[in-house]
Protein backbone atom coordinates (compact mmCIF):
# COMPACT_ATOMS: atom_id res chain seq x y z
CA UNK A 1 0.00 0.00 0.00
CA UNK A 2 1.23 3.43 -0.82
CA UNK A 3 2.16 5.51 2.20
CA UNK A 4 -0.29 8.11 3.47
CA UNK A 5 2.61 10.49 4.01
CA UNK A 6 4.41 12.57 1.42
CA UNK A 7 7.51 14.38 2.61
CA UNK A 8 10.07 16.73 1.16
CA UNK A 9 12.99 17.83 3.29
CA UNK A 10 15.69 20.18 2.03
CA UNK A 11 18.82 21.26 3.88
CA UNK A 12 20.14 24.74 3.22
CA UNK A 13 22.68 26.67 5.30
CA UNK A 14 22.39 24.31 8.27
CA UNK A 15 18.62 24.54 8.44
CA UNK A 16 16.44 21.69 7.25
CA UNK A 17 13.04 22.69 5.95
CA UNK A 18 10.46 19.93 5.93
CA UNK A 19 7.10 19.88 4.21
CA UNK A 20 4.74 16.98 4.82
CA UNK A 21 1.33 16.15 3.40
CA UNK A 22 -0.67 13.37 5.05
CA UNK A 23 -3.71 11.73 3.49
CA UNK A 24 -6.32 11.55 6.26
CA UNK A 25 -10.06 12.45 6.49
CA UNK A 26 -9.65 14.46 9.75
CA UNK A 27 -13.38 14.10 10.55
CA UNK A 28 -14.28 16.48 13.35
CA UNK A 29 -17.30 14.64 14.70
CA UNK A 30 -19.43 17.77 14.10
CA UNK A 31 -20.37 17.05 10.48
CA UNK A 32 -23.36 15.01 9.29
CA UNK A 33 -23.46 12.90 6.14
CA UNK A 34 -26.19 13.16 3.49
CA UNK A 35 -28.45 10.80 5.51
CA UNK A 36 -28.22 13.07 8.57
CA UNK A 37 -25.99 10.77 10.59
CA UNK A 38 -23.06 12.30 12.43
CA UNK A 39 -19.74 11.21 10.93
CA UNK A 40 -17.73 10.02 13.96
CA UNK A 41 -14.58 11.91 14.83
CA UNK A 42 -11.54 10.46 13.08
CA UNK A 43 -8.42 12.57 13.20
CA UNK A 44 -4.66 12.37 13.70
CA UNK A 45 -3.73 13.07 17.32
CA UNK A 46 0.02 12.89 17.21
CA UNK A 47 2.60 13.34 14.47
CA UNK A 48 6.30 13.11 15.20
CA UNK A 49 9.36 13.85 13.11
CA UNK A 50 12.46 11.99 14.22
CA UNK A 51 16.10 12.47 13.19
CA UNK A 52 18.79 10.09 14.52
CA UNK A 53 16.37 8.72 17.09
CA UNK A 54 15.57 12.19 18.47
CA UNK A 55 12.26 13.99 18.07
CA UNK A 56 12.84 17.22 16.17
CA UNK A 57 9.16 18.16 15.95
CA UNK A 58 6.02 16.93 17.67
CA UNK A 59 2.53 17.98 16.58
CA UNK A 60 -0.53 17.38 18.77
CA UNK A 61 -3.48 17.77 16.46
CA UNK A 62 -7.17 18.20 17.14
CA UNK A 63 -10.11 17.79 14.79
CA UNK A 64 -9.79 21.44 13.65
CA UNK A 65 -6.79 20.61 11.49
CA UNK A 66 -7.82 20.51 7.83
CA UNK A 67 -8.44 17.33 5.87
CA UNK A 68 -5.26 15.88 4.36
CA UNK A 69 -3.09 17.89 6.79
CA UNK A 70 -0.15 19.95 5.59
CA UNK A 71 2.74 20.73 7.91
CA UNK A 72 5.90 22.73 7.46
CA UNK A 73 8.67 23.02 10.04
CA UNK A 74 12.37 23.86 10.21
CA UNK A 75 15.18 22.53 12.36
CA UNK A 76 18.97 22.56 12.69
CA UNK A 77 21.49 19.78 13.14
CA UNK A 78 20.78 17.57 10.13
CA UNK A 79 22.69 17.32 6.87
CA UNK A 80 21.98 16.25 3.28
CA UNK A 81 21.51 12.48 2.99
CA UNK A 82 20.31 12.07 6.59
CA UNK A 83 17.16 10.07 7.18
CA UNK A 84 14.02 11.44 8.81
CA UNK A 85 11.15 9.36 10.13
CA UNK A 86 7.64 10.80 10.09
CA UNK A 87 4.97 8.90 12.03
CA UNK A 88 1.39 9.53 13.02
CA UNK A 89 -1.27 7.96 15.24
CA UNK A 90 -4.97 8.80 15.06
CA UNK A 91 -7.82 8.60 17.58
CA UNK A 92 -8.86 5.17 16.26
CA UNK A 93 -5.41 3.77 16.93
CA UNK A 94 -4.46 3.67 13.25
CA UNK A 95 -0.94 4.73 12.40
CA UNK A 96 1.52 5.13 9.59
CA UNK A 97 5.17 5.90 9.25
CA UNK A 98 7.57 6.77 6.47
CA UNK A 99 11.23 7.58 6.05
CA UNK A 100 12.57 10.45 3.97
CA UNK A 101 16.06 11.42 2.91
CA UNK A 102 17.11 15.04 3.25
CA UNK A 103 18.03 16.58 -0.12
CA UNK B 1 14.63 -41.41 -10.39
CA UNK B 2 17.68 -39.30 -9.55
CA UNK B 3 16.13 -36.40 -11.38
CA UNK B 4 13.00 -36.64 -9.38
CA UNK B 5 14.87 -36.71 -6.10
CA UNK B 6 16.94 -33.76 -7.15
CA UNK B 7 13.86 -31.87 -8.06
CA UNK B 8 12.29 -32.69 -4.71
CA UNK B 9 15.42 -31.53 -2.97
CA UNK B 10 15.52 -28.30 -4.94
CA UNK B 11 11.86 -27.67 -4.24
CA UNK B 12 12.51 -28.15 -0.55
CA UNK B 13 15.40 -25.70 -0.54
CA UNK B 14 13.51 -23.15 -2.59
CA UNK B 15 10.42 -23.51 -0.43
CA UNK B 16 12.39 -23.01 2.75
CA UNK B 17 14.13 -20.02 1.19
CA UNK B 18 10.87 -18.36 0.20
CA UNK B 19 9.34 -19.08 3.59
CA UNK B 20 12.24 -17.58 5.52
CA UNK B 21 12.31 -14.60 3.17
CA UNK B 22 8.61 -14.00 3.72
CA UNK B 23 9.09 -14.37 7.45
CA UNK B 24 12.02 -11.98 7.41
CA UNK B 25 10.28 -9.33 5.32
CA UNK B 26 7.17 -9.68 7.46
CA UNK B 27 9.10 -9.28 10.67
CA UNK B 28 11.03 -6.17 9.76
CA UNK B 29 8.13 -3.80 9.01
CA UNK B 30 6.34 -5.08 12.10
CA UNK B 31 9.27 -4.27 14.30
CA UNK B 32 9.83 -0.86 12.68
CA UNK B 33 6.17 0.00 13.13
CA UNK B 34 6.23 -0.96 16.78
CA UNK B 35 9.31 1.18 17.33
CA UNK B 36 8.13 4.30 15.50
CA UNK B 37 4.39 4.46 16.18
CA UNK B 38 4.01 7.56 18.31
CA UNK B 39 2.30 7.03 21.63
CA UNK B 40 -0.72 9.35 21.83
CA UNK B 41 -1.36 8.71 25.53
CA UNK B 42 0.07 12.12 26.45
CA UNK B 43 -2.24 13.88 24.01
CA UNK B 44 -3.75 16.84 25.93
CA UNK B 45 -7.33 15.60 25.72
CA UNK B 46 -8.79 18.11 28.14
CA UNK B 47 -7.22 21.12 26.40
CA UNK B 48 -8.63 19.92 23.08
CA UNK B 49 -12.12 19.82 24.62
CA UNK B 50 -12.12 23.31 26.13
CA UNK B 51 -14.02 26.17 24.50
CA UNK B 52 -12.66 29.71 24.72
CA UNK B 53 -9.14 31.01 24.09
CA UNK B 54 -7.99 31.98 27.61
CA UNK B 55 -9.50 28.88 29.22
CA UNK B 56 -7.72 26.68 26.70
CA UNK B 57 -4.35 28.37 27.18
CA UNK B 58 -4.49 27.94 30.95
CA UNK B 59 -5.68 24.33 30.56
CA UNK B 60 -2.87 23.53 28.13
CA UNK B 61 0.03 25.39 29.71
CA UNK B 62 -1.21 26.14 33.22
CA UNK B 63 -0.68 29.90 32.85
CA UNK B 64 -2.03 33.00 31.14
CA UNK B 65 -0.45 34.39 27.98
CA UNK B 66 0.60 38.02 27.53
CA UNK B 67 0.38 39.84 24.21
CA UNK B 68 3.63 39.99 22.24
CA UNK B 69 4.56 41.82 19.05
CA UNK B 70 7.44 39.40 18.47
CA UNK B 71 5.12 36.73 17.09
CA UNK B 72 4.43 37.03 13.39
CA UNK B 73 1.38 35.32 11.94
CA UNK B 74 0.84 34.79 8.25
CA UNK B 75 -2.72 33.94 7.33
CA UNK B 76 -5.27 35.29 4.87
CA UNK B 77 -7.44 38.25 5.96
CA UNK B 78 -10.23 36.74 3.94
CA UNK B 79 -10.52 32.96 3.61
CA UNK B 80 -12.77 31.80 0.81
CA UNK B 81 -12.90 28.29 2.25
CA UNK B 82 -13.09 27.93 6.02
CA UNK B 83 -12.18 24.25 5.75
CA UNK B 84 -8.64 24.98 4.60
CA UNK B 85 -7.08 28.12 6.04
CA UNK B 86 -3.27 28.19 5.89
CA UNK B 87 -1.70 29.54 9.09
CA UNK B 88 2.02 30.21 9.51
CA UNK B 89 3.57 31.32 12.79
CA UNK B 90 7.11 32.48 13.39
CA UNK B 91 8.67 34.25 16.36
CA UNK B 92 11.86 36.01 17.37
CA UNK B 93 11.26 35.17 21.04
CA UNK B 94 14.17 33.17 22.57
CA UNK B 95 14.20 29.56 23.87
CA UNK B 96 10.88 28.54 22.39
CA UNK B 97 9.65 25.15 23.58
CA UNK B 98 6.08 25.18 22.33
CA UNK B 99 3.67 26.76 19.86
CA UNK B 100 -0.12 26.39 19.85
CA UNK B 101 -2.77 27.48 17.36
CA UNK B 102 -6.25 28.39 18.59
CA UNK B 103 -9.40 29.31 16.71
CA UNK B 104 -11.57 31.46 18.97
CA UNK B 105 -15.03 30.60 17.66
CA UNK B 106 -14.53 26.90 16.94
CA UNK B 107 -16.48 24.60 19.30
CA UNK B 108 -13.17 23.78 20.95
CA UNK B 109 -10.56 26.51 20.59
CA UNK B 110 -7.38 24.42 20.40
CA UNK B 111 -6.54 23.32 16.86
CA UNK B 112 -2.94 22.20 17.28
CA UNK B 113 -0.08 22.37 19.74
CA UNK B 114 3.53 21.75 18.80
CA UNK B 115 6.55 20.76 20.88
CA UNK B 116 9.65 22.60 19.74
CA UNK B 117 12.73 20.69 20.94
CA UNK B 118 16.13 22.37 21.13
CA UNK B 119 17.58 22.94 17.67
CA UNK B 120 14.18 23.30 16.05
CA UNK B 121 13.25 26.73 14.72
CA UNK B 122 10.23 28.48 16.27
CA UNK B 123 8.35 28.22 13.00
CA UNK B 124 5.33 26.20 11.92
CA UNK B 125 2.91 26.16 9.03
CA UNK B 126 -0.35 24.23 9.19
CA UNK B 127 -3.81 24.34 7.63
CA UNK B 128 -6.85 24.73 9.89
CA UNK B 129 -10.62 24.55 9.75
CA UNK B 130 -12.73 27.43 11.00
CA UNK B 131 -16.49 27.49 11.09
CA UNK B 132 -17.00 31.26 10.76
CA UNK B 133 -15.24 34.63 10.76
CA UNK B 134 -13.08 34.50 13.87
CA UNK B 135 -9.86 35.35 15.66
CA UNK B 136 -6.91 33.01 15.28
CA UNK B 137 -4.57 33.05 18.26
CA UNK B 138 -0.96 31.89 18.20
CA UNK B 139 0.57 31.02 21.58
CA UNK B 140 4.34 30.76 22.02
CA UNK B 141 6.11 29.38 25.09
CA UNK B 142 9.41 31.25 25.48
CA UNK B 143 11.67 30.96 28.54
CA UNK B 144 8.83 29.16 30.29
CA UNK B 145 6.37 32.03 29.79
CA UNK B 146 3.38 32.16 27.48
CA UNK B 147 2.96 34.86 24.83
CA UNK B 148 0.21 35.29 22.29
CA UNK B 149 -0.73 37.14 19.13
CA UNK B 150 -4.15 37.42 17.51
CA UNK B 151 -5.30 37.90 13.94
CA UNK B 152 -8.82 37.98 12.54
CA UNK B 153 -9.87 35.89 9.55
CA UNK B 154 -13.00 36.63 7.60
CA UNK B 155 -14.51 33.40 6.33
CA UNK B 156 -16.71 33.69 3.25
CA UNK B 157 -18.16 30.25 2.76
CA UNK B 158 -19.94 31.35 -0.40
CA UNK B 159 -16.59 31.90 -2.03
CA UNK B 160 -17.44 35.28 -3.55
CA UNK B 161 -14.48 36.88 -1.82
CA UNK B 162 -16.74 39.53 -0.33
Amino acid sequence: MASSIRVRAVENGGVTSLKALVRHPMDSGFVKDSAGNVIPAHFIQLLTITHNGKDVFVANWGPAVSKDPFLECRFKGAKKGDKLTISWTDNKGESDSTTATIA
Amino acid sequence: MIDQRRRGFLKGVLGAGVASFALGSGMIPLRVEAATTPDASNWPKKAFNTPGVDETISELYGMDATESDKISMDLPTIAQNGAVVPVTVETTLPNVTGIALLVAKNPNALAASFDIPEGTMPFVSNRLKMAETTDVVAVVISDGKAYKATKNVKVTVGGCGG
